[in-house]
């Protein structure tokens, strides 16, 4: 049985087993690579799209899973006015340095001012904590998601 | 060394149409030196940042600049480009005299350069700077003493947006791991359950499965991979092979705490002067000083967050591709050619982005193993990817430490310093050397068919480097010995981290002043401010003694300072670090304030992410990461199990940075995390009245401190 899946707003034909991990999906069938493959365990964050506006990392649970949600990757956070605003700030902020963490993290700040639009410093620490960087990009992160708030 | 290899400025500076082309060995880990670098051209052209381009780092086009490390490049590179733009711009200059005097009586005229023109400012005539580059002609060596632009006529170039953070943020940043070639195949290397196991057999079952799956079986020895065109099936499929294979247990590692193997394991001993390690014998330990301490530091990880990634493709006329995020690509170019018999120029590496990786990670072996896939393969580009068990368990660690520090003190003057160091080698990385040294470093090499003995280190004898970085005092002391002492014999397999040394040995200085200045009486600035001539290093304090005065550490808050120079040479950093315990011991950053002098300033944003993102690491190491092992191999393979810094252990972070327009500029990225370190224990020692000297300070590690007093 094929799988149909919301990506991007899109309806996209999946032929890759649906028990495939949506982060394979998304890199090798559709070529969408923006997510990082980090640990493919869930702990550090690197593949986190959106799945109906949360942000949940994709390097273990099934495509199959996600059929009925609308999945937004990093490629298509651009088309929603935070995700805009968010990467925006991060670009002025500079807050990335090798930027393998950065996609993961965007993600979740998009998701962190969608929910809740007056996010603070404080609020964005323990929401992202499950996104790991390693070149210390945190206070420009947090820089970045405080600037991004602001501007609402 | 550059210079001489490479003597022309189109070794270095290529025009090309409306860009001028820079040409740098170089590589980008995130670290932003392809920034600096354009901005350095930048700022000696008067030209724009956007008629600059840098050139991919490639075998056979950019120059051979050994390994990017060291935070070396500001000055080898960065050195050199500047001296090859000013000796463009001279030449520049005279030809556009030549111009702007034809038909002019005065044919000497006064000319000016600024925005990418030269203007004759009495006829108000002016010519396009990169149009006369053009025909500034090949063959112009660089002028060793070319001036630098006159400070007058310098215009930094305006802040940008580093280079390639706008496809960063919107996904579409290439690194290694997202490389994609027609036909290409994925793979995965299936690694013994122990460090030393050995390959017995591959049951048929396994075989078979593989073939029904379409999944090719790579085996050179005990090296053992698999290949596919589709990832997630390689995953799967790597899982399923490893299950049908057997292997000898092979010999176990040794256990115990590093701190006892590193002071009982055979080791070479050197003393070291002046920062330079002797060929003479090793002078006596003080009798009985009158204070003692000793410094640790643990295994621990590079744990770069994408487990390294490289694609090759072996072409059917015996010709080797190679894209790869190694740090060094001509060392591993002649590393590749010596364990497989090629010649050097049958091999080309390009450079691609990888993920941060603060020192010699897994990237060269998982380099030379996508080599070894490839080959098996040859015709069929090949990207291999590490797993996270790989990066964790198989890279090549930043080795566990001892510092031993001794002194007497006269009044409140050192006496005398004692400094010692034990530590397995920091050169791990595969660079050719005597018997086979290259090869031997390679990971893969090791379980071959014919496999290569393990590489036996022998201790580095340059300046200030190796796990003597920062081992010799900054301060102003007394009598003074200093030992290297290379150990021999330990477990892991460990090489170059940021810092190298400098972390622990800077640890060690820090934490142990502040324990003198307190039986001096001396209040920790003072007592350092009394022991440093530079007046350099006293300005960074007094900036950072300014910056802190109105702003005391925060109710239930304790601060703790530090400073160091890297290689006593670079950039010098003072720390200030407040922080609290919670009741559970828990530390927790509040603030962390730097100040920094790294000479003349290139890149203020980029220096300060350098000097931010080291201070984060170097908190990371000193309050979280320990790298456990035992008889097996590593225990910690996944980031639950190694736990590092993560978003609610951030604090607040300033960063002064004092400009010295007239100084040379030195890189930074290692600047930062040893004065952090030592300033996070001074502070814990202030909350808590516990001298810290193992890291990381863990709150169990508190706790059993606090119980045994
Ligand atoms: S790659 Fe998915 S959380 Fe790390
Ligand atoms: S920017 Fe390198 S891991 Fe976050």
């Amino acid at each position: 049985m094929s799988l149909t899946l919301r990506i991007n707003g899109r309806d996209r034909q999946i032929d890759s087993d649906p028990d495939t991990p949506l982060l394979f999906v998304l890199r090798d069938e559709l070529k969408l690579k923006g997510a990082k493959l980090g640990c493919g365990l869930e702990q550090c964050g690197a593949c986190f799209v959106l799945a109906d506006g949360e942000a949940v990392p994709s390097c273990v649970t099934p495509a199959a899973v996600f059929a009925d949600k609308q999945v937004v990757t990093i490629e298509g956070l651009a088309e929603r006015e935070t995700g805009a605003r968010v990467q925006r700030a991060f670009v002025d902020a500079r807050a990335a340095q090798c930027g393998y963490c950065t996609a993961g993290m965007v993600v979740a700040a998009t998701a962190l001012l969608e929910a809740e639009p007056g996010a603070d410093r404080d609020r964005a620490r323990v929401a992202l904590e499950r996104n790991i960087c390693r070149c210390g990009s945190h206070p420009r992160v947090l820089d970045a998601i405080e600037k991004a708030a602001k501007t609402t | 060394m550059n210079i001489q290899e490479y003597p022309l400025v189109s070794d270095w500076l290529r025009p090309d149409g409306d860009h001028l082309v820079i040409r740098s060995g170089k590589v980008e880990l995130g670290q932003r030196i392809t920034t600096a670098l354009m901005r350095i051209v930048a700022e000696e052209l008067t030209l724009p940042l956007a008629a600059l381009r840098i050139e991919p780092v490639r075998t056979g086009v950019t120059p051979d600049e050994g390994v990017t490390s060291g935070s070396n490049s500001v000055v080898d590179s960065g050195g050199t480009l500047r001296l090859a733009a000013a000796t463009l711009r001279a030449r520049a200059m005279a030809l556009a005299a030549e111009r702007l005097a034809e038909g002019v009586a005065d044919n000497a005229p006064d000319l000016r350069i600024a925005d990418g023109r030269i203007t004759d400012p009495a006829s108000g005539r002016h010519v396009n700077l990169l149009k006369i580059l053009a025909d500034c002609g090949d063959a112009l060596p660089v002028d060793p003493d070319a001036p630098p632009l006159p400070l007058a006529d310098r215009a930094p170039a305006p802040s940008a947006p580093p280079l390639g953070l706008e496809e960063i943020v919107r996904g579409a940043y290439a690194f290694v791991q997202d490389l994609e070639r027609p036909g290409m195949l994925h793979a995965r290397v299936i690694r013994p359950p122990r460090r030393n196991g050995r390959l017995e057999a591959i049951d048929a079952e396994a075989r078979a499965a593989m073939a029904e799956r379409g999944l090719e079986i790579v085996q050179d020895g005990s090296f053992l991979a698999v290949a596919g065109p589709a990832e997630w099936d390689v995953i799967r499929g790597a899982t399923r092979l490893a299950r049908g294979c057997s292997w000898t247990p092979g010999a176990d590692l040794d256990e115990g705490d590093y701190q006892d193997l590193l002071l009982n394991n055979p080791r070479t001993s050197v003393p070291v002067v002046d920062g330079m390690p002797q060929d003479a014998p090793v002078p006596p330990p003080f009798e009985a000083p009158d204070f003692e301490a000793t410094f640790t530091r643990p295994y621990q990880l590079h744990g770069a967050m994408g487990p390294s990634a490289a694609l090759a493709e072996w072409g059917k006329d015996g010709r080797l591709d190679l894209v790869t995020h190694s740090q060094g690509i001509y060392p591993l170019r002649q590393t590749i050619a010596e364990s497989l018999g090629l010649e050097e120029n049958a091999i080309t590496i390009s450079h691609a982005p990888g993920p941060g990786c603060y020192g010699h990670n897994g990237a060269d072996d998982a380099a030379f193993e996508a080599v070894l896939i490839a080959r098996a393969l040859p015709g069929r580009p090949v990207l291999l990817k590490w797993t996270r068990e790989d990066e964790h368990g198989w890279e090549p660690v930043a080795p566990a430490m001892v510092v031993r520090m001794a002194a007497r003190l006269e009044g409140d003057r050192i006496a005398a310093y004692s400094a010692e160091a034990y530590s397995d080698t920091h050169r791990g990385r595969p660079r050719p050397g005597p018997d086979r040294a290259g090869p031997r470093r390679l990971l893969a090499n090791t379980y071959r068919e014919a496999p290569e003995e393990p590489f036996v280190a022998t201790p580095n004898m340059t300046r200030h480097a190796g796990l003597h970085r920062n081992l010799d005092p900054i301060y102003k002391v007394g009598e003074k010995r200093m030992v290297k002492n290379l150990v021999h014999d330990l477990p892991l397999r460990s090489s170059a981290m940021r810092c190298l040394g400098a972390a622990v040995n800077t640890f060690a200085h820090e934490a142990f002043l502040d324990e003198l200045a307190e039986a001096a009486g001396q209040d920790p600035l003072e007592f350092r401010r009394a022991h440093l001539e530079d007046p350099h290093a006293l300005a960074v304090l007094d900036r950072l003694a300014e910056a802190l005065a109105d702003s005391p550490p925060a109710e239930g808050a304790a601060r703790g300072i530090a400073y160091a120079q890297y290689k006593n040479r670079m950039t010098r950093v003072a720390a200030a670090v407040d922080l609290r315990v919670t009741e559970a011991a828990e530390p927790v950053l509040e603030r962390i304030l730097l100040v920094a002098d790294a000479g003349r300033i290139v890149d203020p944003e980029g220096l300060r992410e350098q000097l931010e993102g080291g201070a984060l690491q170097g908190a990371s190491w000193a309050l979280v990461e320990e790298l456990h092992w035992d008889r097996d191999g590593v225990i910690d393979r996944d980031w639950d199990s190694y736990p590092v810094l993560r978003f609610p252990q951030v604090p607040r972070m300033e960063t002064l940075l004092i400009d010295r327009p007239d100084a040379p500029s030195v890189g930074a990225g290692e600047a930062s995390p040893g004065p952090v370190i030592g300033a996070i224990a001074n502070a814990l020692y202030g909350a808590t009245g516990m001298r810290m000297r193992r890291m990381p300070f863990t709150a169990d590690r508190l706790m059993s401190m606090a119980l045994a007093e």
